[in-house]
């Protein structure tokens, strides 16, 4: 009698969980959570999770469901498992992606199917212009934005010649012709590496040394940023050709990169030093709740991420189902980015403050970034005119 | 002029240290007829080993020393308890093998050192660039590799060639089942010609630490090209594995230096620089391709039979 009744109950439950998946808020998240580049990935979703600490795991009253995919930093498996969150477990939200050529080959499925894509990394410079959509916010940059912020700073500096050097796929080619947007000077080489696989860079260093170039800009991502910076320094051209790089020293790679970062000056949108009191909270409770971690500007990203899908869920009550007014909403950025406030451009992509990052010492003798300078700001990337909507 | 000695040096190192992941296995492919595609997993494992004892003993030299002490042990006791008892059975059989042996080192670096990954640095001995020859300054660390891996190979070919093991290893490659009837115990031979794959696996990983990073999984990028160099040079010989590793990397670093500006010249410059990287990937595996073609042993092939 009594299973019979347990029985009956379950069934019951069964029945109506198809009724109570409307009463959830469901966000998939796509990032790189195997291989190399994997500790992105985690710092992403250990963000992402503080964020829904902080917001009591509940947007607009009503619980937040999580699925989180691993997109092996591969297209085809990122596109897979976008269409999967988007087909099969019909998710509100999609949020995630650190590479623009992972993003590139997902947009489709999550535009087609009106499901809101917020890139919390990936900032390809088609995103910003032709391909921008009503549905596909960003919490990051454009891709060119950052380098062309070093570029400046470049020619604050006098530099006048360069020779770059830069991964051959879709952020590689927006990274290296940000910083030829804004570089007054000479680029006197241009050089492609073939990723991720090309760890070894001897054979583009050594052109650059003969190129007799000022200096040297990279864009080194992840781990194929502390092999370059130990690659560099071996072959002694910190001496001779300063360094210049975009999203290639970050509290990741820092710690595995040491001393060869010093001294190497990087633009970023968002460093962990910025003031605010959200910002300040953020980093206290990361290192809190990850000990030994530090967070990153993907981490700082995913947060924001977060916090922007909530102010979305919070103006329509919960109720998913109004995407013009949650796309009202989300326009006007209205939440407390951890990087100060921003304002949206008409394609989505944020208009914001720039800074010059240093590596330092910190008080515990660790070395730790700090913000140096304002570089840029309310920047606005160059693709905007090329995006139809207004 | 200096562009390009500078680059065949480039290419001269990668090569050699190719040819240390490739002598080991063709060793253990020729000798054991066994496919071993955990061999890159052992070349993790002498990087984190060095990484660690470097850590432990402050001198990098001794660290290294005790790394490759610490693959060879590693590999023994691997032949021992486990590829043992894969000998004389299908090739897929060892792929599966060794494939889930590739997974459990991963997990285990995962366990043991965390999923970070760590970094080797090098004493400021080795940091500084040399002046090789007037005007060409070449990293000393690289020009290290190049002199050890030669160190490696000579020695590796007089044991081979001179010494009482090394007529064993060979007659094992030519064949196996004769010198078990003539009273070799082959078994404990099988043991330390893995071993030893396994130290020279761990020697390119240590050496290569310092210019890559120490990570999950970084060995199964060089696998591939380990493979494709022993398929040229021949299973089985440790000559064409040597000359075959020099010429793949040279071919590797050479496409990659002068590929993009000879594109440059027939295609516009954006897209010669997109073609040139993935062309020149490209070109080892054409070479294979073409070997494959004219040579399907190989270019030296072990004698068989």
């Amino acid at each position: 009698m009594k299973s019979a009744f347990w029985l009956a109950g379950a069934a019951a439950l069964a029945l109506a969980s198809p009724a109570f998946a409307g009463d959830t808020i469901k966000i998939g998240f796509v990032s790189t959570f195997s291989g190399p580049t994997a500790v992105i990935g985690n710092d992403m979703r250990n963000s992402f999770e503080l964020a829904l600490d902080h917001l009591g795991r509940k947007m607009g009253g009503k619980p937040v469901e999580v699925i989180y995919e691993d997109d092996q930093q591969k297209p085809d498996i990122g596109k897979q498992k976008t269409e999967k969150l988007v087909q099969s477990d019909k998710v509100d939200f999609i949020a995630g992606y650190i590479w623009s050529n992972v993003l590139l080959a997902s947009l489709k499925t999550a535009v087609d199917s009106q499901t809101f894509l917020i890139s919390a990394n990936a900032g390809p410079s088609q995103l910003a212009g032709e391909l921008c959509s009503p549905y596909v916010f960003s919490t990051s940059w454009q891709n060119d934005q950052t380098p062309a912020a070093m570029g400046l700073y470049m020619n604050q500096k006098g530099v006048k010649s360069v020779f770059l050097i830069g991964p051959n796929y879709a952020a590689g080619k927006d990274m290296l012709a940000g910083v030829k947007s804004t570089f007054k000077g000479e680029v006197v080489g241009e050089e492609y590496t073939v990723w991720p696989s090309q760890l070894d860079f001897s054979a583009e260093l050594t052109k650059a040394r003969n190129s007799k170039a000022e200096s040297i800009f990279v864009f080194y991502p992840g781990a194929a940023g502390v092999q370059f910076l130990n690659q560099y320094a071996q072959s002694g051209l910190k001496q001779q050709m300063p360094l210049y790089t975009a999203f290639t020293v970050d509290e990741l790679s820092l710690p595995l990169q040491k001393d060869n970062a010093i001294g190497v000056p990087g633009a970023q949108e968002w460093v962990n030093d910025l003031p605010g009191e959200q910002n300040k909270r953020f980093v206290e409770d990361y290192r809190k709740k990850y000990p030994g971690l530090r967070p990153t500007y993907y981490g700082a990203q995913a947060y924001d991420a977060a916090q922007l899908i909530d102010s979305a869920v919070v103006a329509v009550k919960g109720d998913t189902s109004k995407k013009d007014a949650m796309k009202a909403e989300m326009e006007k950025a209205n939440f407390k980015s951890l990087r100060g406030a921003f304002k949206y451009g008409n394609n989505h992509i944020p208009i914001q403050n720039f800074y010059l990052q240093d590596v330092v010492k910190d008080a515990s003798g660790e070395l730790s970034l700090k913000t140096v300078a304002t570089i840029v700001k309310d920047d606005q990337d160059r693709f905007h005119d090329k995006c139809p909507m207004k | 002029m200096l562009l390009l000695v500078e680059q065949i040096l480039n290419g001269l190192q990668f090569g050699l240290l190719l040819f240390l992941l490739a002598a080991g296995l063709t060793l253990v492919f020729g000798i054991m007829d066994l496919v071993n595609l955990a061999h890159g997993s052992l070349y993790m494992m002498g990087a984190y080993f060095a990484a660690t004892f470097v850590a432990w003993t402050g001198s990098f030299v001794l660290g290294a020393v005790l790394a490759l002490g610490a693959t060879l042990v590693l590999g023994m006791v691997l032949e021992f308890t486990t590829l043992r008892h894969l000998y004389g059975r299908d090739h897929l059989d060892h792929v599966l093998a060794t494939f889930g042996l590739i997974l459990f080192f991963n997990e285990a670096v995962r366990l043991i050192w965390g999923p970070a990954g760590l970094a080797l640095p090098l004493p400021p001995w080795l940091t500084v660039p040399v002046q090789i020859f007037p005007g060409i300054y070449y990293p000393a660390y690289r020009l290290a590799i190049i002199v050890v891996a030669l160190l490696v190979a000579l020695l590796l070919y007089l044991g081979v060639m001179r010494t009482r093991i090394g007529m064993l290893i060979r007659a094992g490659a030519s064949n196996r089942e004769m010198i078990g009837a003539l009273g070799i115990n082959i078994k404990l031979l099988y043991t330390l010609v893995f071993g030893l794959g396994a130290a020279l696996a761990g020697l390119a990983g240590l050496m290569q630490a310092p210019i890559l990073t120490v990570q999950i999984g970084m060995g199964e990028n060089i696998l591939i090209l380990a493979f494709v160099v022993i398929v040229i040079g021949g299973i089985g010989s440790i000559r064409g594995a040597f000359l075959a590793a020099i010429f793949v990397g040279l071919i590797d670093t050479l496409g990659r230096a002068f590929l993009p500006n000879l594109l440059r010249q027939v295609l516009d410059s954006a897209s010669a620089s997109t073609a040139a990287p993935a062309l020149s990937s490209m070109l080892i595996y054409l070479l294979m391709a073409m070997v494959l073609v004219v040579r399907p042993e190989g270019l030296f092939p072990a004698n068989r039979r």
